[in-house]
């Protein structure tokens, strides 16, 4: 092993509270949930609270450090982070965040956490937080105030409907389908096959509920193409992860997973991504958007996409897991639809066994911490479709968006 | 008035003052898009800065409302009452705009014909006496 692995932060513990449907958890608060989960992480890396001097997350979430710290009782709190990259897309990028913390000593105990109940507080694709129409004061439509850039910028999506994910990310999906010939039965095998993996997952909310290709086919149109089943589920719950330092790792309750890499990707001019921005360059137009990050993430490792023994892919929409199999190099531009039509990514048999919890399509939506959680049960032996033998996990978080990705590795 | 599409409960447009000159422009039935003045690089969402040349001097270019399909999605769940089903959300390459493209709706059109490459024209719906959206419909071709 050379110096520079010696001194890479690795993945220590992982913690998550129960998964349930949107807006089921209504006994405890969101915040209580991310207090359980980080507990729960610190506990499986054997480590106390006391060790713990740095808090991470990510897409805006409202479970702020500060106060956590305070209520888990930290004797102090040297590090902490939010990351800019928006939604679903700063996942990884927290992580790698907490990997830069502890490489370079502002923090020796990192954890990451992210704690989501949409029921408690509003339903992403609401038009706006919490606002209902109001049937006694009709709306007068006129121009609004908006108070940042990012609202400014829905000012171009939002008068013409465009509010929900599942519509925003259908744009470039049927873009892809255009350009390729990808199919909507392409797209029901990387349903089909991340609810294959949830079925053995005991805390994946779809577990009890086996789709098949005619289940998918069957589902009704939410914004074509994409399918009821095309899209990820709506949930409640929290995890964590904890990152420390690889001196730090040797002695702890289980055997720690190396982060190899991690990088962050917003293309150039790409603001907010498909939501928002009509202009995204054609030749990135019908991709998720980061090649480019991954040819970094890959250079950083000193591994290619056939290093990878299995992925945990950031699962929005499926036409998104396609264009990110692409993005990643698992397969040429333009081919995704066939090479996961050919089985490729099932836990036994396929050639890149991907989101062995169920996915956010399956175990939960918890943006995507959760695959972070899997790509360490992976590598631990710990999965509940475990891959013989895995040494080398990529997980990504959302594309379409800016991004982020995780190369982690046993050795 | 206008033929009507939408509903009044349809989300209003946020605007900022980068972004006000569009909305302000659509009100009198012009389509703008926004001109670096130094390169003269066209961009849309407005935007404070040229990213091309770091100019922040910018002013407005009226295009004609043709175009064509790049991408769309049919909605079929409504996020305002009364919304008609499904909603056509497409992607809109602008012609004369030196490549831009916009989101808008396909409205009185089939959204059976709707597709890619499909050739459009532009068509304003008053939805008050000081707001006016640019929506399309498919074109003879």
């Amino acid at each position: 092993m050379s110096a520079a692995n010696r001194s890479r932060a690795h993945l220590v513990g992982v913690g998550e509270t129960r998964y349930t449907r949107w807006g089921k958890i209504g006994d405890t608060t969101e915040h209580a949930l991310a207090c359980q989960a980080i507990q729960r992480a610190v506990a499986d890396a054997g480590l106390s609270m006391s060790d713990v001097d740095g808090l991470a997350s990510f897409a805006e979430d409202r479970n702020e450090a500060v106060f956590l710290a305070a209520e888990l009782g930290l004797p102090t709190l040297r590090f902490g982070n939010m990351v800019w990259m928006p939604g679903g897309g700063g996942g990884c990028a927290a992580v790698g965040n907490a990997a830069m913390a502890v490489e370079t000593g502002q923090a020796e105990v990192v954890v990451v956490y992210r704690s989501l109940c949409q029921g408690q507080f509003f339903r992403f694709g609401s038009p706006i937080a919490g606002d209902a129409p109001d049937p006694a004061a009709p709306p007068r439509p006129t121009v609004q105030q908006a108070n940042t850039p990012m609202l400014a910028s829905m000012g171009f999506a939002m008068p013409y409907g465009l509010i929900m994910a599942a519509a925003a990310y259908a744009l470039p999906t049927r873009r892809h389908m255009h350009l390729y010939g990808t199919t909507s039965e392409q797209l029901g095998h990387i349903a089909v096959t991340f609810r294959e993996h949830a079925s053995r997952n005991p805390r994946a909310v779809m577990g009890g509920r086996p789709m098949t290709l005619a289940d998918h086919q069957a589902s009704p149109m939410i914004g074509d193409p994409h399918r009821l089943f095309d899209c990820c589920l709506e949930s409640d719950g929290a995890c964590a992860v904890v990152v420390t330092t690889a001196e730090r790792a040797r002695d702890l309750a289980k055997p720690g997973v190396e982060i190899l890499a991690s990088e962050q990707g917003a293309p150039q001019g790409y603001a907010f991504g498909h939501f928002t921005n009509a202009n995204i360059a054609d030749d990135l137009y019908a991709t998720g958007g980061c090649e480019e990050m991954a040819g970094r993430l890959y250079g950083k490792a000193g591994l290619g996409p056939g290093d990878v023994d299995v992925a945990q892919i950031y699962d929005h929409f499926t036409g998104c897991v396609l264009m990110q199999l692409e993005d990643y190099g698992f397969c040429k531009r333009g081919e995704g639809g066939p090479f996961v039509e050919s089985g490729a990514l099932a836990w036994q048999g396929g050639s890149l066994p991907t989101n062995t919890h169920g996915g956010s399509l399956s175990e939960a939506y918890i943006h995507g911490l959760n695959h972070v959680v899997e790509g360490v049960r992976a590598l631990r032996g710990e999965s509940t479709s475990p891959v013989e033998g895995a040494e080398v996990c990529l997980v990504t978080s959302a594309a379409c968006v800016p991004s982020s990705a995780l190369m982690l590795g046993r050795r | 008035m206008s033929q009507r599409f939408f509903p009044d409960t349809m989300p209003s447009p946020l605007a900022d003052a980068i972004t006000l000159p569009f909305w302000e422009a659509a009100a009198e039935h012009r389509l703008v898009v926004q001109r670096c003045t130094a390169c003269g690089r066209t961009r849309l969402p407005p935007a404070p800065v040229c990213g091309s040349c770091q100019s922040t001097e910018a002013d407005w270019q009226t295009l004609s409302g043709r175009g064509e399909v790049y991408t769309y999605t049919l909605v079929h769940r409504p996020i305002a009452p009364e919304q008609p089903l499904p909603t056509v959300i497409a992607v809109i390459a602008l012609e004369g705009s030196d490549g831009l493209r916009m989101i808008s709706n396909l409205v009185d059109s089939d959204p059976d014909e709707v597709a890619i490459g499909a050739p459009v024209e532009l068509v304003w719906e008053d939805m008050g006496p000081d707001l006016s959206i640019p929506r399309f419909r498919l074109a003879a071709t």
